[in-house]
């Protein structure tokens, strides 16, 4: 479905340029979810950026269902591959209806029967058709992400970009929206992308999943491996201990690394 | 001059008897708090809950850092020798900080971004202590160093904006412990913090109640590392506490709001395809009858 090869990325310019991104390159297949992990900085969400076309600047392959995309993105690119954000405060227009927002990127992408895919989009993604006419303000947490789950879905896209899609709410409305995600997934067999500094929502959801440390892949292994803890690279492992418990031997190790 | 218990002295450093908090707005009141009650001894106190759940309202309760418009009422909310609900404000502001401190969640918000955190530090000592600049500077350095910040003097010189999350909540540490309290509240201290900073900032938490026999209470929503970090677990969901339980019994509570949310969170140990969801039981919202 997608393929990333020699992903590169920098910023700045000269002496000062400081590179984000190294020699990333994975492969999610159709139906596939798949998961970026680490630390803050080390370059996760950037990958997804750079997916999505907030980035241009660039080096490298991407190329989606075979087709190689470049730096300047056609509108067909977007009916493909749509985003979820972090934040649902942030990522909602706070003056817009739910209407307004969920009909934006059909109005963009001229198509008909706004009305009728509003109302099952809205179903599908577990939201009560009276939210259609409320402003984001209105909604819970979890209700918003809903939402910008349904903006995602609305053009019918192949792929999903999910950057922390629940890391923003409560863990019994992240379980919800994870239950969302996995049955959609199955509906319309979508692939996902998700990244989240999370290790036992990224091994909850996704097939695979890479380990990104400082702009670099450490490893990509498959959920059974990181269940049962048989990862090969001391920092996955690192990541493993520090996520499944407090452990002061582990503190103390960390500590004098 | 001390009147505070001993560290080896059974007493509760904190006790807390039928709390409730009540915010008063023009046309209707909301009880944020109802019937809350614990004792704290020298030891991690968690109090786990949903957001909106009412914990860390309890947290700022004992130091009275509530807006105008809440009003506190308890049977008791006793602080070693001091009466939290009848100390004058002058007395209490000899408890903040000095005696009870809190450390926030955040430490890009709750630093002061145009002063170095060494000065940051160092005020918060002369705040309660009566010493001279270059003193002040002494304590702080070591202080630093006692949380394992490895140049204190190069950190000393930094602002805010140039230390990472796991430096910053260090620093709101050290500042929160320079004047060596008795009791620590920390709301969330680590959920801004990557995972192995996390744990690094958790160990300086447990020596500090391992060798000063602070009390600590620990305001999170991570059962899972509530679990393995504190002793007791208080359980809050709708303003009053489902259930109190020694923290490594977690596997077995007994209340369906415990359970619920112990099961919804996504586990490193097993696969599940679909995670339970916790439906929210209008009876729980009821108040308790020892509440009444």
């Amino acid at each position: 479905m997608i393929e990333v090869n020699n992903l590169e990325l920098s910023f700045g310019e000269g002496a000062g340029s400081q590179q984000v991104l190294c020699d990333i390159s994975f492969a999610v297949g159709k139906n596939e979810v798949f998961g970026l992990v680490g630390e803050s900085g080390c370059g996760k969400s950037t990958v997804l950026r750079c997916i999505a076309g907030l980035y241009d600047h660039w080096t490298g392959a991407i190329s989606v269902d075979g087709r190689p995309i470049g730096k300047t993105l056609e509108k067909s690119h977007f009916r493909q591959i749509q985003m979820v954000f972090q934040d649902p405060y942030g990522s909602l227009h706070p003056k817009h209806t739910i209407n307004a927002t969920l009909s934006a990127p059909l109005k963009i992408h001229k198509v008909d029967g706004i009305d009728r895919r509003i109302s099952g989009i809205l179903d599908q993604v577990g939201l009560p058709l009276s939210c259609r006419f409320r402003y984001p303000h209105q909604l819970s947490g979890g209700q918003r992400q809903r939402v910008a789950i349904a903006r995602a879905l609305i053009l019918n896209p192949k792929l999903l970009l999910l950057d922390e899609p629940t890391s923003a709410l409560d863990v019994s409305v992240q379980a919800e929206i994870l239950n969302l995600l996995a049955e959609i997934r199955r509906e319309r067999e979508l692939s996902y992308v998700m990244v989240s500094h999370d290790l036992a929502v990224i091994s909850h959801l996704c097939d695979r999943l890479a380990v990104m440390r400082q702009g670099r892949i450490e490893e990509i292994l498959d959920r059974d491996t990181m269940l049962t803890g048989q990862m090969k690279g001391e920092y996955t492992r690192t990541l493993y201990d520090a996520s499944r418990r407090y452990d002061r031997t582990v503190a103390q190790a960390l500590a004098g690394s | 001059m001390s009147l505070i218990p001993e560290a080896n002295d059974a007493r509760p450093l904190i006790e807390v008897h039928n709390l409730w908090v009540r915010y008063q707005m023009r046309y209707l009141s909301m009880d944020a708090v109802r019937g809350v009650s614990f004792s704290l001894g020298r030891e991690k106190l968690a109090i786990v809950g949903e957001s909106g759940s009412g914990k860390s309202t309890v947290g700022r309760a004992l130091l009275r850092l509530l807006s105008e418009n809440a009003r506190i009422t308890a049977d008791e909310m006793r602080f070693a020798d001091v009466d939290l609900l009848k100390a004058s404000e002058r007395k209490m502001q000899k408890v903040r900080g000095a005696r009870i401190s809190m450390i926030l969640q955040d430490p890009k918000y709750s630093l002061n971004p145009v002063i170095t955190v060494g000065e940051q530090i160092a005020e918060a000592y002369r705040v309660h202590f009566k010493v001279g600049r270059k003193d002040a500077r002494q304590r702080t350095l070591q202080m630093l160093e006692a949380v394992k910040i490895r140049s204190p003097e190069r950190v000393y010189d930094l602002y805010p904006h140039q230390v990472s999350g796991g430096m910053g909540q260090r620093v709101m540490i050290a500042m929160m412990l320079i004047a060596e309290p008795d009791v620590i509240i920390a709301d969330e201290p680590t959920s801004a913090l990557d995972v192995t900073v996390r744990l690094q900032v958790l160990a300086i938490l447990d020596d500090l109640v391992r060798e000063r026999g602070i009390g600590l209470i620990f305001i999170s929503h991570d059962l899972n590392l509530v679990r393995s970090f504190c002793d007791r677990v208080l359980i809050m969901y709708g303003g009053q506490v489902m259930e109190t339980i020694a923290a490594k019994d977690l596997d077995n509570v007994q209340h369906p709001y415990s359970r619920g949310l112990l099961n919804s969170l996504p586990s490193l140990d097993m696969r599940r395809d679909i995670l339970p969801v916790l439906n929210r039981d209008p009876e729980w919202m009821k108040l308790k009858e020892e509440n009444a």
